[in-house]
């Protein structure tokens, strides 16, 4: 058999199995360890026309780099959803990122590396008693990349239960792979039982993020009404129960720009991307108040990159985008400064507010309150009692 | 162009006739008899030893099925869009084990590639951006000056995330930083003591990383860095920041 035949035997074997089925038989086997999903949990259809269960509480929130760094009202949000639909969740601090970012930007890193850091954190969330949510799409895509290799590559395996015993942690991978937007999916009738403003005159465009559906596309979230299951439901299925209207766009399979090094240090590329090949034909074509999407990166790209080209080079641009969870929270009537943080976003979201009916000067005046008392020194920080 | 490399191909191999294994390469690397300065410098043996360590690489088999040029992956691509780039010549490349052109992917292409993993819509189930990981890899393990130059001014982003676990921090937000970010940089950054604590999650207060995270963690996630000889791949791409996150590691490593 040539090496060609090989591989594609392999293959073939492999699209047969479902990876999960492998992952009880390592388990039976005392190879890894598998951390159930526990109950309660929503069972949704993946793009191969299997079941996903998507767990709603006792989550162990896997927090991104990019967005508590650069976005924070985007894990904010996400909290403040959980905490308003009433499901327990934790929020780590014995948490590092997936450290995907670096991994797809400089290649200072390696497979054995990478799933050590994947499986330390799976280890961390199983002694505290919590199943980890994923908040970045990156981090999502590359442990679900991890997880093929932990399986198949024994030697991977062997390297990383050897680390896992000097740190005292059990080779623990969770049975699904889940991702924030996979759980607001889950949770959408909920949130549209419980919405403050009317959507119906708000019309949003939607960026599916590449790491979402790309790296690992079997277990992405797909459903015949939504597309025609040509593409994925997270989000979309969201903005429609939701009553928004969701507009189409010829370039909505493109990325965003990122460029993982290319944001970092050669922007102009990104930049160059996020304007011409998503943002112009979005507002030519569709002319939406808003953008969404559900990762870290892409948020920041397709937002930040519109003020130098709209000002500096006079490109048709000049709309806002926030994160799915940002938006569902304001639809349900969370603080946009507060809870949201639209203050560290660059592109104007304030006439989106205004279409929404949300008084954006007033809610300013209280963020303000709160920054004078921190200021004073009359409180430390702002929490969850003050939103 | 090299005297060498004006032969023939049969003399050229003739005339660089040295061992062509990774080993070896390591060997005539670690006595300095390797030639880093040029395309043309370096022997058609290296390049071949450069290459079987991408096909080394355990995920090489998951990433290369074989092309058939149909060229969905280049359609799909972001990258082949604004710069001189595509990514079926890289999967044409390895499959062909093409090695004077995986010699120069390995040098330029490779950096231009925006790891969306739009190419992964390949019908053959080829990741020509799953085969550009593990070049990167090779091209920082190996110290080419090419991957040193791509990473230029990234060095505070590896020393932040192999130090601290995260990879980007509010405080990076600086108006020199971010010029084309305009005014927000410029705000967020004047007033980022206070909006930072004024975030809910008790957490997020931090500005010198994303979130707050736990000494024995960032002790742990070292002794990750330094069993899989990650901080070893700085050596040459950056040996600044691997002497200061060598010293950082030792003693938290020993205190677990």
């Amino acid at each position: 058999m040539s090496k060609t035949q090989r591989r594609q035997t392999q293959k073939e074997k492999r699209q047969a199995e479902d990876i999960r089925d492998e992952l009880w038989e390592l388990d039976e086997k005392g190879e890894i360890e598998v951390l159930p999903v526990p109950e309660p949990y929503r069972e949704v259809e993946r793009k191969d026309g299997k079941v996903k269960k998507i767990p709603l509480e006792g989550l162990w929130h896997h927090k991104s780099c990019g967005q508590c760094g650069h976005i924070p009202g985007y894990s904010t949000s996400i909290f403040w959803l959980a905490r308003e639909l009433g499901y327990d969740y934790y929020d780590p601090k014995d948490q590092t990122s997936c450290t995907g970012w670096n991994y797809y930007a400089s290649a200072t890193s390696n497979e054995a590396a990478q799933a050590g850091v994947a499986l330390r954190n799976f280890g961390q969330a199983k002694k505290d008693g919590y199943y980890p949510l994923i908040h970045c799409g990156t981090s999502y895509g590359h442990y679900k990349e991890v997880r093929e290799q932990v399986v198949h590559h024994e030697e991977t395996r062997d390297k990383v239960r050897e680390i896992m015993d000097k740190l005292g942690h059990d080779l623990v991978m969770p049975e699904e792979i889940v991702h924030y937007s996979e759980w607001t999916h889950a949770v959408r009738e909920e949130i549209a039982d419980n919405l403050e403003y009317d959507l119906s005159e708000i019309t949003a465009c939607v960026h599916p993020a590449c790491h979402y559906y790309k790296i690992v596309e079997d277990d992405a979230i797909y459903d015949p009404d939504v597309y025609g299951g040509n593409r994925t439901a997270t989000v979309t299925a969201l903005l429609q129960e939701i009553g928004a209207n969701v507009e189409d766009y010829s370039t909505w399979y493109d990325c965003c720009g990122f460029g993982f090094r290319h944001i970092l240090v050669e922007r102009d590329y990104t930049r160059s991307f996020a304007t011409q090949r998503k943002i112009e034909r979005m507002k030519e074509e569709a002319d939406p108040d808003v953008t969404i999407t559900h990762d870290t990166g892409c948020v920041t790209t397709l937002d930040q990159s519109q003020w130098v080209t709209g000002e500096v080079h006079g490109r048709n641009v000049g709309v806002p985008v926030m994160s799915e969870a940002q938006f569902a929270a304001l639809a349900m009537g969370a603080h946009p400064y507060k809870v949201c943080q639209l203050h560290w976003h660059n592109t104007d979201y304030k006439p989106l507010l205004e279409k929404m009916g949300i008084d954006h000067e007033e809610a300013w005046e209280e963020f303000e309150v709160e920054v004078d008392e921190i200021e004073r020194g009359d409180k430390e920080y702002m929490t969850w009692d003050d939103v | 162009m090299s005297e060498a490399e004006k032969l023939p191909r049969a003399e050229r191999q003739r005339v660089n006739e040295v061992e062509r294994t990774p080993a070896a390469m390591d060997e005539r690397k670690r006595a300095g008899t390797m030639y880093r300065t040029s395309y043309d410098d370096w022997s058609r043996e290296d390049k071949e030893a450069l290459f079987e360590k991408v096909t080394a690489d355990l995920r090489h088999e998951d990433f290369m099925y074989g092309c058939y040029e149909c060229g969905i992956c280049v359609a799909a691509c972001p990258s082949a869009r604004f710069y001189d780039f595509s990514p079926r010549r890289i999967a044409q490349a390895v499959g062909r084990e093409d090695v004077d052109l995986f010699f120069e992917q390995l040098n330029d292409d490779v950096w231009d590639c925006s790891q969306c993993f739009s190419c992964n819509r390949c019908p053959r189930e080829n990741s020509p951006g799953g085969l550009i990981t593990i070049m990167r890899e090779v091209a920082v393990t190996e110290g080419l000056e090419s991957a040193e130059s791509a990473l230029e001014g990234y060095e505070r982003v590896i020393y932040k995330i192999m130090s601290t676990g995260t990879q980007v921090s509010p405080d990076m937000i600086q108006p020199e930083a971010f010029p084309d970010w305009g005014p927000t940089a410029v705000e967020e950054s004047e007033h980022m003591q206070e909006w930072r604590k004024a975030i809910p999650p008790e957490t997020m207060h931090t500005t010198d990383t994303a979130w707050a995270v736990s000494d024995r963690t960032i002790a742990e996630m070292f002794l990750i860095w330094h069993e899989t000889d990650v901080i070893d791949m700085l050596e040459d791409i950056d040996p600044g920041v691997h002497m200061i996150l060598t010293d950082m590691m030792e003693d938290k490593i020993e205190a677990l």
